[in-house]
């Protein structure tokens, strides 16, 4: 595990390679958050709005994305988390989680994080901003 | 269309940060760290308690802005952000209430593009805002055309 106090502007935290994203993840997500948009979940509702199939929800990719910070409660927390949703995540996309530390100011660590499919194309991207303890 | 509903919020919904919520949504945001879904884990931590994940406050409820109406398809989640005071603790009592912040539109290569801009505000039993969750909502033409039948 990376220790946050080591890190220095420049540095990034461990990258994670999810598995390649499953009915099954969107169908969970879409129970646990309460958002039945079927679009994420219904081949034919999908097609019928003009996608090529279903697709993630963009909080899904969101929500994945800050486990990169999940082994710091103890440091900090994440004050300000903002993210714009840049391209689709389709069944069977490889996405990975990035954090890059920008900049440090005085207790808060600026991040800026993103995910990427396997064809590097940015999927999410934005900003974290944790605050130290 | 909506300028009409900036500003206005719901009535505030009393809220609590279930266990097994938390549990369920860190599952589905494949993060089951400890933090989140281990009780020892929690009571040792400096929280003395399991913390809800960054994104969770998808999961409350908000109530709604009264004639205010969105459908659920053909909308696009253009951003999203938190900004919080101190992580969300599992088991506490909070007040949600949402607002529209801001409405305005543009003429693109697409055709008409309304963008909506809604907060969500959690806070707690003494009435210190905990969370505030922005999210931008891009509205286009065909759902203008559903919106206006």
């Amino acid at each position: 595990m990376t220790i946050l106090k080591e890190l220095k502007p420049g540095n990034s935290l461990n990258s994670v390679k999810l598995e390649p994203v499953a009915r099954m993840d969107l169908i969970k997500y879409a129970g646990a958050s309460g958002d039945f948009n079927p679009i994420h979940t219904i081949d034919e509702e999908a097609k019928k709005a003009g996608l090529p199939g279903i697709i993630a929800h963009g909080m899904w990719t969101m929500g994945n994305l800050s486990r990169l910070f999940s082994d710091y409660t103890e440091n900090g927390f994440i004050e300000d988390y903002t993210i714009r949703f840049k391209n689709m995540v389709f069944l069977q996309d490889i996405i990975t989680l990035n954090a890059v530390l920008r900049d440090i100011d005085g207790k808060r660590m600026h991040f800026s994080v993103n995910a990427t499919n396997q064809k590097n194309q940015k999927v999410i991207e934005g900003t974290i901003i944790f605050k130290q303890y | 269309m909506f300028k009409a509903f900036i500003g206005k919020r719901s009535k505030g919904v009393e809220n609590i940060v279930e266990r097994g919520a938390v549990k369920k949504f860190a599952e589905a945001i494949g993060d089951l760290h400890p933090i989140y879904v281990d009780i020892e884990f929690g009571k040792k931590s400096r929280y003395k308690q399991n913390i809800a994940p960054p994104t969770f406050p998808r999961v409350l409820d908000y109530g709604m802005i009264e004639d205010f109406y969105l459908p659920n398809v053909g909308l696009i989640h253009g951003e999203q952000s938190f900004h919080y005071e101190r992580p969300l603790l599992v088991g506490e009592k909070i007040t949600c209430y949402t607002e529209i912040k801001d409405y305005y539109e543009k003429k693109g290569n697409h055709g008409f593009m309304g963008f909506l801009v809604v907060s969500d505000v959690g806070e707690d039993e003494n009435g210190h805002v905990i969370f505030k969750s922005n999210a931008v909502v891009i509205i286009t033409e065909e759902v203008r055309k559903v919106l206006t039948v």
